[in-house]
């Protein structure tokens, strides 16, 4: 099994373990996803493995897509089409099935999604700078402050913390515990939260 | 809510402790484990409150113990609570009891319920 899988963050809730403690988990639906392409030393400069996750008709695929699927023979089309890097992408087959099953309870994961977007933040929300005085007559009150000396630069360091567009963005967790694996329903149990709204399309790679 | 996460948060609930509410005075039997040891300790006091959906509720159990006002939370579904008992049900007339935290003695009682509820 290539130590990869697509999946679809459907939630986040709690699991109580045999002493009691309460683990909160994120119920991820992961896979099944399907062999689109093999992709080899020879012919692409490196070995990996093109899956689909979540089927549509081909029908419904624009052409360049249904070209791409086409010239690989599969028979269906895919809503999400990711890459993963193996050791032998020789030693898949054309559309043979990805499942949870390569995970066991206790393996580490990282998920890789897309965070939610914030918009245009200030600097509380997206530096974490402490606030002013809202009253006492104060007038700073979630302003950024000083963004540097005057004479001396004469201008802004690169790279100042500043207000701006938030999130939206590829976010990977790292090392989460595997709490439960579900093969006949396709879902996996992960331990804590994953980049992400509910129903966002999550990456998940072994850890390591 | 997602009809699989509902249904996996079904899984973890127990359905065996008894209907209670705000106002309840209750005994809350909780399991604790010393070393290798496991006993029953008993928590009975006031429920001021209930909050939370499916696995996630909990409630707030306040009592007072040698003059200190102690409140716990437990969570509804923990596998740690051996079992709940209802000692009296309590007329009161709003969901969240925390104004029992400004009073002590004869005007932190709470009036019985009259009618049994089914």
């Amino acid at each position: 099994m290539p130590g990869g899988i697509i999946g679809k963050k459907l939630g986040m809730t709690r699991i109580f373990d045999e002493d009691g403690a309460a683990i909160p988990v994120t119920v991820i639906e992961a896979g099944p996803c399907f062999v689109v392409q093999q992709k080899t030393e020879a012919k692409d400069g490196y070995e990996a493995l093109q899956m689909g996750f979540s089927r549509r008709p081909l029908a419904r695929c624009n052409k360049p897509e249904k070209g791409h699927l086409e010239k690989h023979g599969s028979k269906s089309g895919f809503e999400v089409l990711r890459e993963i890097r193996v050791e032998d992408a020789g030693a898949f087959q054309q559309a043979q099935e990805i499942s949870v099953e390569q995970f066991a309870i206790g393996d580490r994961l990282d998920v890789t999604g897309t965070s939610k977007g914030r918009g245009f933040t200030g600097t509380i929300k997206r530096w974490k700078f402490s606030r002013g005085p809202m009253t006492h007559g104060s007038m700073s009150h979630r302003g950024p402050g000083s963004i540097g000396a005057s004479a001396y630069p004469s201008r802004v360091v690169k790279g100042k913390k500043m207000p701006g567009r938030m999130g939206n963005a590829r976010v990977t967790i790292k090392n989460l515990e595997v709490i439960d694996v579900r093969p006949e329903e396709n879902l996996l149990l992960v331990k804590g939260a994953v980049p992400g709204p509910n129903l966002g399309v999550v990456f998940i790679r072994k850890a390591g | 809510m997602e009809p699989r996460l509902l249904q996996l948060s079904r899984e973890q609930m127990r359905g065996d402790l008894p209907d209670f509410r705000p106002g309840d005075t209750v005994e809350v039997h909780v399991r604790i484990v010393e070393g290798d040891k496991e006993r029953v300790q008993v928590f009975k006091g006031v429920v001021i409150r209930r909050r939370g959906a499916a696995v996630g509720a909990t409630f707030t159990v306040r009592k007072v113990s040698y003059g200190v006002g102690v409140e716990r939370i437990f969570p509804l579904h923990s596998p740690n609570l051996d079992k709940v008992v209802v000692l009296t049900r309590g007329r009161v007339r709003r969901s969240r009891l925390y104004y029992l935290r400004q009073r002590s003695g004869k005007a932190a009682r709470i009036r019985e319920k009259r009618s049994l509820r089914t």
